[in-house]
């Protein structure tokens, strides 16, 4: 199997330029996150704050073993009774191994009636994903997934 | 020296015609895959391979060409007119004297009937005109002409199949015939059943031809792929055709 | 030619949970591949996609290079009365791309 082919899938970012590294323990977090490269927690950070990071509620529905590491079918449900006074603001899907952090950002508001969307998203190599819920009270709640991706056999020339 | 004996005898079978695959053992390529991408295919509204379907209606009706002329003003509506054609593609060209797969017959319309250049293998609107006709056969089987005219040229996409080739040294038929089922690396190796294309490949991130397929198999293998278009191509299509007779078509297929 | 395929029921009843689909044609070119010669391919991925209830939003979804090409977004909604849905795509060098449908809420 070659190791050149254009892909963007060998591609690591290097280093996390703009993220403070230093001193990433969550001392208001309920539960301690899994270890993860720094952007990662970084990106949660920035989008979490000081609140605390709570697991549960939120199911991340992916192949543990993908078909193809380009297209993976992934579907992200959080429990909520969806009222005007009990909701789900936002889901943030993050990863851990591919260039940037973020997956995709899902707004959404008591008139979705079910937390649940579906997409399709390119994973890098196995790794971590993690769903973030921002629910309307403020709270946040997580949940993640250790995906297996292999690269496909053979290599084409483009 | 019953080392020796295993060796000759593995070599003997692969250098002989035997190890095609039984009638009743034929699997498409769908049935070999994980049920998250099987739902991809089923959905019509989730197929990305019916954006293709989609764009090709639209061609369809497009006049074009010094001759100003649609396909639809020949064929009418294709969802009557090509019902069926794909199944028996590649057909007999007589005035080339050989057989010519869906796209180059697609392009010899353009060129001699609607005065327009041909288009590019891979490029979008063969693509979308190639899914467009050959998804009017989908459910239909494959059903190649019994055309005494083609024996020649199915004798020789045949060899090709049985031909080993490149660095690696592989036929068709090593892994195709006699090694289905099993894995290479992370991937399933299924039978090479043409019965989905132009199909939706995830890998490739959008439709492609089964021409495409090949040459990136034979890439792999390390052989030098033939070119776009060349008549290998459409042998060994032929002869891939006659060896999936009777399964139905699904274009536009979505596989791994 | 960009073209888009959207599923959504054509009648429900007041208070159904729907589901609606949109997939579109797009290369979500990410950025981060090279060409043969080691350029850089530059970024050009649909960045947001926006849906509308007569005229109220409600759902909106931030892409990343990370969401494959030709994206796909299944997403649900309460029917409350009878109109249109009305999808946006916005992307990079200024695309731009919307869709409809109707639905009837009895």
């Amino acid at each position: 199997m070659s190791g050149n082919r254009q892909s963007t899938r060998r591609i690591f970012l290097k280093a996390a330029s703009s993220a403070a590294v230093t001193g990433t323990v969550y001392r208001v977090m309920l539960q301690p996150l899994h270890a993860t490269p720094a952007t990662l927690n970084s990106a949660i950070r920035n989008l979490v704050g000081e609140a605390p990071l709570r697991t549960g509620r939120v199911k991340l529905d992916i192949p543990p073993l993908v078909e193809n590491g380009n297209t993976v079918p992934m579907t992200v449900s959080v429990t909520s009774p969806m009222t005007v006074d009990d909701y789900v603001r936002s889901i943030h899907v993050f990863n851990e191994k591919n260039p940037q952090p973020h997956i995709g950002n899902f707004h959404l508001g008591p008139a979705a009636g079910r937390a649940q969307v579906s997409t399709r998203i390119r994973l890098a190599d196995s790794q971590k994903v993690v769903a973030v819920a921002q629910m309307s009270d403020g709270s946040f709640w997580s949940a993640s997934v250790d995906v297996v991706v292999t690269l496909a056999a053979c290599t084409e020339e483009l | 020296m019953r080392a020796i004996g295993a060796i000759i005898a593995a070599l003997l079978l692969t250098i002989a015609q035997a190890g095609e695959i039984a009638h009743d053992q034929r699997r498409s390529g769908y049935s070999f895959m994980a049920p998250d991408t099987k739902a991809m295919q089923d959905d019509d509204t989730s197929n990305p391979g019916m954006l293709w379907v989609l764009d090709g209606e639209a061609l369809w009706t497009k006049r074009i060409g010094a001759a100003d002329k649609a396909c639809a003003d020949c064929h009418g509506d294709a969802a009557a007119s090509m019902k069926g054609v794909a199944a028996r593609y590649p057909a007999f060209d007589k005035a080339l004297g050989r057989p010519v797969d869906l796209e180059q017959r697609i392009n010899l319309c353009r060129t001699e009937h609607q005065q327009a250049p041909p288009l590019d293998y891979e490029g979008h609107d063969l693509l979308a005109l190639t899914a467009l006709i050959a998804h009017q056969s989908r459910g239909m089987p494959i059903a190649p002409a019994d055309d005494p005219q083609l024996e020649p040229f199915l004798a020789e996409g045949r060899a090709l199949f049985m031909q080993r080739q490149g660095q690696l040294n592989l036929a068709c038929t090593n892994c195709h015939d006699d090694n289905w089922d099993k894995h290479l690396a992370g991937s399933a190796i299924t039978q090479g059943q043409p019965t989905g294309y132009p199909m939706y490949r995830l890998e490739w991130q959008t439709l492609g031809s089964l021409q495409r397929r090949l040459r990136g198999c034979m890439t792999g293998i390390r052989a030098q792929a033939f070119s776009y278009g060349a008549p290998e191509l459409v042998e060994l299509e032929l002869y891939l055709r006659s060896r999936a007779a009777g399964m139905p078509v699904e274009t536009p297929a979505v596989r791994p | 030619m960009a073209s888009a395929l959207i599923n959504v029921p054509r009648r429900a009843k007041r208070g159904d949970i729907v589901e609606l689909r949109a997939l579109t044609s797009h290369i979500m070119e990410t950025g981060y591949r090279r060409t043969a010669a080691g350029e850089v391919i530059p970024r050009d991925i649909i960045t947001s996609f926006t849906c509308r209830y007569n005229g109220r939003e409600i759902f909106r979804a931030d892409l990343f290079p990370a969401i494959s090409a030709n994206p796909y977004l299944s997403f649900f909604t309460t029917a409350t009365e009878s109109g249109t849905f009305a999808f946006e795509w916005i992307g990079d060098n200024g695309f731009s791309q919307t869709a409809s449908a109707a639905i009837t809420v009895e």
